[in-house]
């Protein structure tokens, strides 16, 4: 009986968690397709039925009941996709050790966050919801899909693989080395600590798998060892993840040293598909990087707000691109995530990126880096439906969304946006509190990855450092 | 011994050929480096010229020498001495101008000891931007190979944070980039709301604290508008009367008492931004500008009626989770339908570069081309008295000018020229210099 009910109630949160992720079906009729992955397609339809699209040819003729938009003189585009973001993150920095791998973002995900519909209107469809940086050896990050409306289980992307973030130079050796005297304070102690905790996990998984196995064999009768008990280490657990390629790892960067080191430490390991985030100067070592089929994910511009992204250039997503690196361009703003498009054609300013290539640094290629591009990322019959219809052509800065899809449900309409579009109103927020000043307040706005980890006082009390 | 040697030789060949390599790889970046900019007569002829105060010259030809724009138009003789800009199919904006950022001031944001842009205390009108203006800011060629030619910068600091001053972006020191060392006073409008969920303040707490810095400021003027009477009495007949102490605060305020340069008041809530057009009023003889004036588009028939400019961007998040998503975008073109004079200021540093992407959402959402391209231009010239020289390109203006492959709001497109006070500037920077070093690093240097 207590069998039955058990199913019993894992249909019922089957069925619940199904209805979160609602899909949705449309017919978009004669736009102007840049499909990404093959080529642009003018005056072209695109069938989403349930969440999935089923068709794109000429003369589509909608399913019964399925909806269909005029899009001739549009341009109708992938969702894009940021793979650094912290919008809709509640804490986003367990800074409390160097290395806190078994921490994970999946818990901390506020899905009422405005930030998200924010996005949608800049034609975003999906987020790499990362942890912070002031740690070597962060905590997981959650791959989300931008469901507004839904909740913390609905925003979840299906079935995207795990990922983690890593974190080098200034940052974790500011919080740890100067701020509590703990290694690392030097990129010499960052590598350390990374090779430290790998050997650690390596050791840590030889020894519980032969406790476990001495286990079952003392359970099954064999008394002649007993197991030795090796308890079970949830941050070791994740490492040894990391090891067996179950985990894909995302790593805070800037400098070309320290990108370099963490390549080689990967080598002796063994890791693969990892991505450098940031990696203001990955472009001095872009040959390094295509040996070694690394990614990046990078800023369209953002340099100088501290030192080891002095010795930046704006070229960087160039550079990369030239040199054959599969890059992309991310946002980890709530700001920047609204225009990425505009982002994307700063690759083609600096340094004549073409069009095709910088549309695929904010579609295809986040989509490769988060293990998504199977689903994600392009207009191709299987993909979902995760699909902006624009005035105009993209990388334009006159051009605007005007309707963004998540598996061909509608969460971004310009023509029916109101001005108060908050899913739930906060009674704290009823007084209009003052934001910070308008101009730069001393870099306080270029970087969120240290948010929660910084802490200021000020006249009126604590604050914590971005937003 | 021989092994000796041979150790030594291997050491002696591998450091000359380091050497030789330093000095090939240096003298490479030196050339680069040390390009100068080209000071000379110009032609730039077949472009579209978009004079800003003229309108469109399609096919026109722009005459440059001795910093000054000598001849604009379709029908301009070139005399042989000129050397000549083909911008056919290009286009030749005047330089843009954002009115309000820290550039010059800061260099790496979380390097304390390169930031100067704050300084302690609560009233500094005495304190000047133009004093601490680096003319070597790496940040410098990168801005201005993007079309940027003038900036206000300005202090931030503080309730009077001190004078902003403008300049433009070619020169060896401040006294030869300042077009107006004082620019304006930079006060920071205290607030009457509260910071944030951290503020625990009671409401009463928060008022209190906001009519005492109101009152703080209030006396502080009403101090300086007497200090002024006393001096100007003095300078008028000095031999009648004892001569006053010099007060540097109140003397650095007589120019401002005076309305001789304007008080650029950085004020962004809807309440906060009433208060501020209600108390100006105190002061008719005085120049007011508003930056930031993020919830101008509510009030912006108030501002209007006020008669007072605004500094405005647009890349930057809704003030609040309720406002619709295109505020930002809108509120130039919201504060222009009202009647404001509205200009670009970025608040920026490194990355005013952008500046002209603020105009381009400005204009897409709402400004419209024409008016963006004012705001980023004349605008900020005419609300900071220097309209003679700067904003447009006319007959007897300064040559600040650039030329684009196509819009330059557009960020696909490219700068390729940029003039500054008649000088060609070299279109390098850091940005572009480990460009052309990374780009195809090439086998000698694996």
């Amino acid at each position: 009986m207590k069998k039955l009910l058990l199913l019993l109630f894992a249909f019922c949160f089957t069925l619940t968690t199904g209805f979160a992720q609602e899909k949705g079906s449309v017919l978009i009729k004669d736009g102007n397709l840049i499909t990404i992955t093959n080529g642009n397609m003018p005056n072209t339809d695109l069938l989403i039925e349930d969440g999935v699209i089923t068709q794109i040819g000429n003369d589509i003729t909608a399913p019964r009941g399925v909806e269909t938009v005029d899009a001739s003189g549009k341009y109708v585009m992938p969702g894009i996709i940021d793979a650094h973001s912290h919008i809709s993150g509640v804490d986003i920095n367990e800074w409390t050790n160097p290395v806190t791998a078994e921490v994970t973002m999946e818990e901390s995900i506020n899905p009422n966050d405005i930030n998200i519909y924010w996005a949608l209107a800049g034609g975003v469809t999906s987020i790499h919801l990362m942890h912070g940086s002031a740690n070597v050896i962060g905590g997981q990050n959650e791959t989300l899909k931008l469901r507004y409306g839904s909740d913390m289980d609905g925003l979840r992307f299906e079935d995207a693989p795990r990922t983690i973030k890593f974190a080098l130079g200034e940052n974790p050796t500011r919080v740890h080395g100067q701020g509590f005297d703990v290694q690392p304070r030097t990129r010499m102690g960052v590598e350390q600590v990374i090779r430290d905790h790998f050997d650690a996990a390596i050791d840590y998984q030889r020894n519980r798998r032969e406790y476990l196995d001495a286990k079952e064999a003392y359970d099954n009768g064999n008394r002649s060892t007993p197991p030795v008990p090796v308890a079970k280490n949830e941050r070791l657990e994740v490492l040894v993840d990391i090891l067996e390629g179950e985990v894909l790892v995302h790593t805070h960067s800037y400098r070309a040293d320290e990108i370099t080191m963490l390549m080689r430490v990967f080598n002796d390991y063994g890791i693969e598909d990892y991505t450098f985030q940031h990696a203001n100067e990955a472009f001095k070592v872009a040959p390094e990087l295509k040996k070694n089929g690394a990614y990046t994910s990078v800023f369209a511009d953002w340099w100088a707000y501290k030192f080891e992204v002095y010795y930046s250039t704006a070229y960087n997503a160039s550079i990369l691109n030239a040199n054959g690196v599969k890059n992309s361009i991310n946002s980890d703003s709530g700001e920047l995530i609204r225009h990425l498009n505009h982002e994307a054609a700063k690759a083609v300013h600096y340094g004549n990126t073409s069009k095709q290539d910088a549309l695929k640094m904010i579609t295809i290629n986040p989509a490769t880096q988060l293990g998504i591009d199977e689903k994600v990322g392009s207009l191709e019959v299987g993909k979902h439906g995760d699909v902006a219809i624009w005035d105009g052509h993209p990388l334009s800065i006159y051009s605007k969304t005007l309707k963004t899809y998540v598996d061909g449900k509608k969460y971004f309409d310009r023509a029916e946006d109101a001005d108060d579009m908050r899913l739930k109103v906060d009674a704290e927020q009823d007084f209009d509190e003052a934001s910070g000043r308008w101009y730069n307040e001393n870099g306080r706005h270029s970087e969120t990855c240290l948010r929660g980890a910084e802490i200021r006082f000020s006249k009126q009390g604590m604050k914590l450092q971005g937003n | 011994m021989t092994k000796d040697t041979e150790i030594i030789m291997t050491y002696l060949k591998s450091t000359i050929s380091a050497c030789l390599l330093v000095l090939l790889l240096g003298m490479s970046a030196e050339a680069q480096i040390t390009k100068k900019a080209e000071f000379g007569k110009f032609a730039i002829t077949n472009g579209t010229i978009h004079t800003v105060t003229n309108g469109v010259i399609e096919n026109g030809t722009v005459l440059i020498e001795n910093e000054q724009i000598i001849d604009v138009g379709a029908d301009v003789n070139i005399p042989s001495d000129f050397e000549e800009i083909n911008a056919s199919g290009k286009h030749v904006y005047p330089g843009f101008f954002d009115a309000g950022t820290q550039l010059g001031l800061q260099e790496i944001g979380a390097v304390a000891v390169t930031n100067d842009q704050a300084e302690l205390g609560d009233f500094n009108p005495h304190v000047r931007a133009f004093t601490a203006i680096n003319p070597s800011s790496v940040n410098i060629p990168v801005t201005r190979v993007n079309g940027i030619t003038h900036v206000i910068s300005m202090p931030v600091s503080g309730r009077l944070a001190g004078k902003a001053t403008l300049i433009d972006l070619y020169g060896y020191s401040p006294d030869s980039m300042a077009v107006s060392p004082n620019a304006g006073l930079h006060l920071n409008w205290p607030t009457s709301k509260k910071g944030g969920w951290w503020d625990d303040r009671s409401d009463d707490e928060v008022e209190k604290e906001y009519k005492k810095d109101l009152k703080e400021l209030s006396d502080f003027l009403s101090e300086a508008q007497f200090y002024d009477k006393m001096m100007t009495d003095f300078e008028r007949n000095p031999n009648d009367k004892q001569q006053p102490d010099m007060n540097k605060k109140m003397q650095a305020m007589r120019e401002v008492v005076n309305g001789e340069i304007p008080v650029i008041i950085s004020v962004d809530a809807k309440s906060d931004i009433l208060d501020v057009i209600e108390w100006t009023e105190n002061y008719p003889d005085m120049q007011f500008v508003l930056a930031g004036v993020r919830d101008g588009w509510r009030v912006a028939d108030e501002i209007a009626e006020a008669g007072l400019p605004c500094l405005v961007s647009t890349l930057y998040t809704p003030e609040r989770d309720y406002d619709n998503y295109q505020r930002p975008y809108q509120n130039p073109g919201k504060l222009h339908a009202a009647g404001v004079k509205v200009a670009i200021a970025t608040g920026e540093v490194e990355n005013v570069r952008n500046a002209p992407y603020h105009a381009g959402f400005a204009a897409s959402y709402g400004l419209g081309k024409q008016e963006a391209l004012k705001a980023i231009t004349i605008n900020a010239a005419e609300i900071f008295g220097v309209d003679d020289k700067l904003g447009s390109i006319e007959k007897g203006k300064q040559a600040n000018l650039f030329i684009a492959d196509g819009d330059p709001f557009e960020p696909m497109n490219h700068i390729t020229d940029v003039f500054i006070r008649g000088n060609k500037i070299p279109m390098v920077s850091r940005h572009i210099q480990l460009y052309q070093q990374y780009l195809d690093r090439g086998a000698k240097t694996n």
